[in-house]
């Protein structure tokens, strides 16, 4: 039985996408307008020194990172599991969440470097550890990406893509630790949440922002699987109708045949 | 028990001499190495030298870096040619109906691509010391940092030159699949022969290190991976 759904929505999905509207309003006030800027007091010259309002966009870059991790996670997991099992379902799956990191790690770069402008006094910084090797994450999967629209036989290329995602996530402990590993190459800050630096409404908005992000990442995924599961369904859906033809082609030389037998018989 | 295990590997790295032969004696005949790569990575050498427009000291402080981006260039080409040999008259058929083992060919493959980096890195460094100007201060380093990168380089290239073949458009594919993977080995081999050439106050030794790891794993990750690439 072919799938004949033409729509990637559902009254669930639709709930899901309305409920990360307001999350993300909800995050956006919170984030540039309730939350106080970074502007702290120099104990000796009492110059105003800190991120100033530069501080709102963490808000956003620090949850779209970890979602970036999840997402290209998930990936390698689908990957191995497509290798193992060799199902559809693991492939679709990989490929939604290799697409949706990239996006999300375009975005942290692109924050990034807009946050890093007022901070750090620049838009790129070459001798930062972190920043390379997340820019190195994000070609990596845009190879990924490549490969994926490359025209060819289904299972091939969802094999072959499956061993260039599990290679290119090798990169993200590695982004992970960099911060700890090479404390002197970076300008990123310690991870500060494990020992609860931030407070108060700074700290809550930050957890709002890993779970309007979450809720972002969910819907998203839902849709883009949803897409490449149609996608496999209209593939088989062609094959079917080709088929079907061949069969009505083959039936209609019968006729023909049958006819000029007969014919041929007066 | 032991005797087997010990047989199946000495099977494995006899049938890995013989695919590495037979390539390597395909580029004895070609001379694709000799009269294209060879060139075009000096040639890369001399096009640095006008885009930089540099004295030689500026030049000689950038040799490792512009020596390892040409060795990448050129080692694309190098592997381009060693996966094309494979559909070149349906080869890679004809190696599977051979019953050899993936991890053989792979390894096989791997060593040929690595002894042809190598003769491009000798001629490198033979252009780098006449073009720019460069001293070896350490040549146990230059060497080891060398051996080390063709390694990796040969390896993972042999790996994604199989996966890229046989796709539409293998070609463009494969260097923005192959180069962000092989980042790390830019990296560490232009800091080892930073110290290696005087060219910086860096422990190259420590990057040599990381390098020899890369290697390692790219080794063991192909000769498993490499399966799944050429049963299709």
């Amino acid at each position: 039985m072919v799938d004949t759904t033409t729509s990637t929505g559902s009254p669930g999905s639709r709930l899901l996408g309305l409920t990360t509207l307001v999350g993300l309003a909800g995050l956006i006030l919170f984030a540039f307008v309730l939350t106080e800027p970074d502007v702290r007091l120099h104990p000796t010259t009492g110059e105003e020194f800190g991120q100033f309002d530069a501080v709102r966009l963490l808000y956003l870059h620090v949850p779209m990172a970890v979602l970036t991790y999840v997402a290209f996670l998930t990936c390698a997991v689908a990957s191995a599991g497509y290798l193992l099992k060799r199902g559809v379902w693991w492939d679709v799956t990989a490929y939604a969440s290799a697409e949706v990191g990239t996006v999300l790690c375009g975005l942290v770069l692109v924050t990034g470097s807009i946050w890093g402008r007022p901070v750090w006094n620049t838009w790129w910084e070459w001798g930062d550890v972190r920043l390379m090797t997340t820019l190195v994450l994000f070609l990596l999967f845009s190879g990924y990406l490549a490969l994926r629209r490359t025209p060819a036989e289904p299972q091939r290329q969802a094999r072959r893509a499956a061993i260039v995602a599990l290679v290119a996530v090798l990169d993200i402990p590695l982004i992970n630790r960099s911060v700890e590993w090479w404390e002197n190459r970076t300008l990123h800050q310690q991870s500060t949440l494990a020992e609860l630096k931030i407070e108060d409404l700074t700290l809550f908005t930050l957890m709002l922002g890993f779970v309007v992000f979450g809720l972002v990442f969910a819907w998203l995924m839902l849709h883009r699987f949803r897409v490449g599961w149609l996608e496999h369904a209209q593939a088989g859906h062609e094959v079917a109708l080709a088929i079907a033809e061949r069969h009505a082609e083959m039936e209609t030389l019968d006729v023909d045949e049958a006819i000029g037998q007969t014919g041929g018989g007066k | 028990m032991l005797v087997r295990g010990v047989g199946q590997v000495r099977e494995l790295f006899t049938d890995a001499g013989l695919v590495a032969t037979r390539d390597l004696r395909i580029e004895a005949r070609s001379r694709v190495l000799l009269n294209q790569v060879a060139p075009f990575a000096l040639l890369v050498l001399v096009l640095f030298g006008f885009a930089l427009d540099a004295d030689q000291r500026t030049l000689r402080t950038f040799a490792p870096g512009l020596f390892w981006v040409t060795v990448l260039l050129a080692a694309l080409l190098a592997v381009q040619r060693s996966a094309s040999i494979e559909h070149a008259d349906d080869a890679h058929t004809g190696l599977r109906l051979s019953g050899m083992a993936a991890a053989s060919v792979f390894l096989g493959k791997a060593a040929a691509v690595f002894i042809q980096l190598m003769v491009l890195e000798v001629l490198l460094t033979i252009g780098i010391v006449v073009l720019y100007g460069s001293e070896v201060d350490n040549p146990v380093l230059l060497v080891l940092t060398a051996v080390a990168a063709a390694v990796g380089v040969a390896t993972t290239g042999t790996l994604y030159g199989a996966l890229a073949s046989g796709l539409g458009a293998r070609d463009t594919l494969l260097p923005i699949l192959l180069l962000p993977v092989l980042a790390p080995v830019l990296i560490g081999a232009t800091r080892s022969f930073d110290d290696a050439l005087g060219a910086a106050a860096v422990d190259g030794w420590a990057w040599l290190g990381l390098l020899a790891v890369f290697g390692l794993v790219a080794t063991v990750l192909g000769a498993l991976a490499h399966g799944a690439m050429i049963e299709d």
